[in-house]
């Protein structure tokens, strides 16, 4: 019943691959985000909290034209990528991830935020006294109590990262093994007309997701334990 | 009592709008994006109180959506291939009918494509070109077989990027994402692209021809502004804007 064509196995793989490296990269960045915003007491912790939450509501679409015109030749990070000596974002796997870093950057944030927020000042304040530099109690302290949280964040941030669509259409250039992944994959198969081909793609994205969202729901009364 | 009256309201907003009978829905091939456009502006001129409205897109994709139900009245195609198969299942109120050929061009918003052929495109200089996929886009199976017959495709496909359909392969070029792609003479000739770069026409011995049609759909039977419309195809004002916009008229 399963059909899947090499094609479709290399689209999988390019698929896995971005997620997989989208969200390491988002746990370095993600983390000291989260942090701050769980800690911090300025006033405008607010309206960065409101640009990390956009892509939650921008169009991908949105999303897609602004990078694709940012990163393109006469755009500002066009012209920085080629001074660097490393030319056009758009159309190669690197700007992809890139742009699944914005797409899929409140995935990461908001629920290591709400672990860290649900640990409380209490723990620190104890390892303080015991003369932990707050580096020390970070490690030791805090990741470990949030250790649900960062096990949520990643499962959502590569979930959501492999549920894109709109912004690779408009950047990637649907090239084979390079920016052609799952979801578009299955564009193509349904747009040819490939039913069949389209159907066993789509069983393996469907029994994926519930698999992710499974697991999501298994860990998170552990997350409010935390609290 | 607020809530069961709002809905009424919205129910008789709706049934009032369904009412207005003289409405058509066009689904058009994203090729005919400018060409369509200024017809249906023609149109309008004549026919000021009827409700035209286009949704331009890839041909396969609207076939897929008339088989299912999609309320287009009018499908222009621009592969006459899945007119036809709509035809075949019943779909079509009326005959297939076509109604120009379209024409491949190489274009360029940063490099002088008038001067280039389709040999330029092995030079170093080009990281990428954009065609329309060939799997399901008809120009881009054409860009694919004009490729294929000067015998560059093996050369060239490293550097290919795939648009969903016509228009988005020109956006990628117009961007210059993509130095130069393979596109529509119709959308090459729009003043919006024409002054830029220039096009060089892909001689048509090269791909088999884009024969395009339209038809009305079963939907439309009895929709006599979709008949009135499909007679406006055979206008003459209606061939000039095909001309100009670089279509080869049937006839």
């Amino acid at each position: 019943m399963m059909h899947l064509t090499p094609s479709d196995i290399q689209a999988i793989w390019l698929t896995i691959k971005l997620a997989g490296v989208v969200t390491l990269i988002l746990l370095l960045i993600g983390t000291p985000i989260a942090w701050w915003l769980a800690r911090t007491k300025v006033w405008w912790k607010r309206p960065i909290g409101a640009v990390i939450a956009l892509p939650l509501v921008l169009p991908p679409s949105v999303l897609g034209f602004y990078l694709l015109l940012a990163m393109g030749p006469n755009g500002p990070v066009g012209q920085f990528t080629q001074a660097l000596g490393i030319g056009h974002l758009p159309f190669t796997f690197w700007g992809l991830v890139i742009a699944s870093i914005f797409y899929s950057l409140p995935f990461m944030v908001q629920p290591l935020q709400n672990a860290f927020e649900a640990i409380g000042e209490r723990p620190l304040e104890v390892a303080a006294t015991l003369r932990a530099s707050p580096l020390d109690a970070f490690f030791t302290v805090a990741v470990p109590l949030a250790l649900p949280g960062f096990i949520t964040a990643s499962i959502l941030t590569f979930a959501h990262t492999v549920g894109e669509f709109g912004v690779v259409l408009m950047i990637g250039g649907n090239i084979p093994g390079e920016t052609r992944v799952a979801s578009v994959q299955i564009y193509d198969h349904v747009e040819a007309l490939e039913y069949m081909q389209a159907h066993s793609l789509s069983a393996v994205m469907l029994i994926f997701s519930f698999a992710v969202l499974l697991c999501v729901y298994t860990w998170r009364p552990s997350v409010k334990r935390v609290g | 009592m607020i809530l069961p009256k709002i809905l009424i309201f919205i129910c008789a907003l709706v049934l009032s709008m369904s009412a207005y009978a003289e409405k058509i829905n066009i689904a058009a091939a994203a090729d005919l994006k400018f060409a369509m456009d200024e017809i249906v502006a023609k149109f309008r001129e004549v026919n000021a109180k009827d409700d035209v409205d286009v949704i331009y897109g890839s041909s396969g994709k609207f076939y897929t959506q008339i088989q299912q139900g999609a309320p287009y009245d009018l499908y222009f195609s621009a592969d006459i291939a899945f007119p036809r198969e709509l035809a075949k299942s019943g779909f079509s109120f009326s005959e297939v009918i076509p109604y120009a050929f379209g024409r491949i061009v190489l274009w360029s918003a940063t490099m002088e494509a008038n001067k280039m052929s389709l040999d330029s495109l092995t030079s170093s200089k080009i990281s990428h070109i954009a065609i329309a996929n060939p799997k399901h886009a008809p120009y881009g199976k054409r860009a694919e077989e004009a490729l294929r017959a000067s015998r560059l495709w093996e050369r060239v496909e490293p550097k290919l990027v795939y648009g969903e359909n016509i228009a988005h392969t020109a956006q990628f070029v117009q961007t210059g994402n993509a130095q130069v792609g393979i596109i529509a003479l119709s959308l090459a000739l729009n003043p919006a692209l024409a002054n830029k770069g220039g096009y060089w026409l892909i001689p048509d011995t090269l791909h088999a021809p884009l024969e395009q049609a339209f038809i009305i759909t079963k939907r439309a039977q009895g929709n006599d502004l979709a008949k009135k419309f499909a007679d406006y195809m055979r206008s003459s004002a209606t061939r000039t804007i095909m001309t100009k916009y670089g279509f080869v008229l049937p006839n």
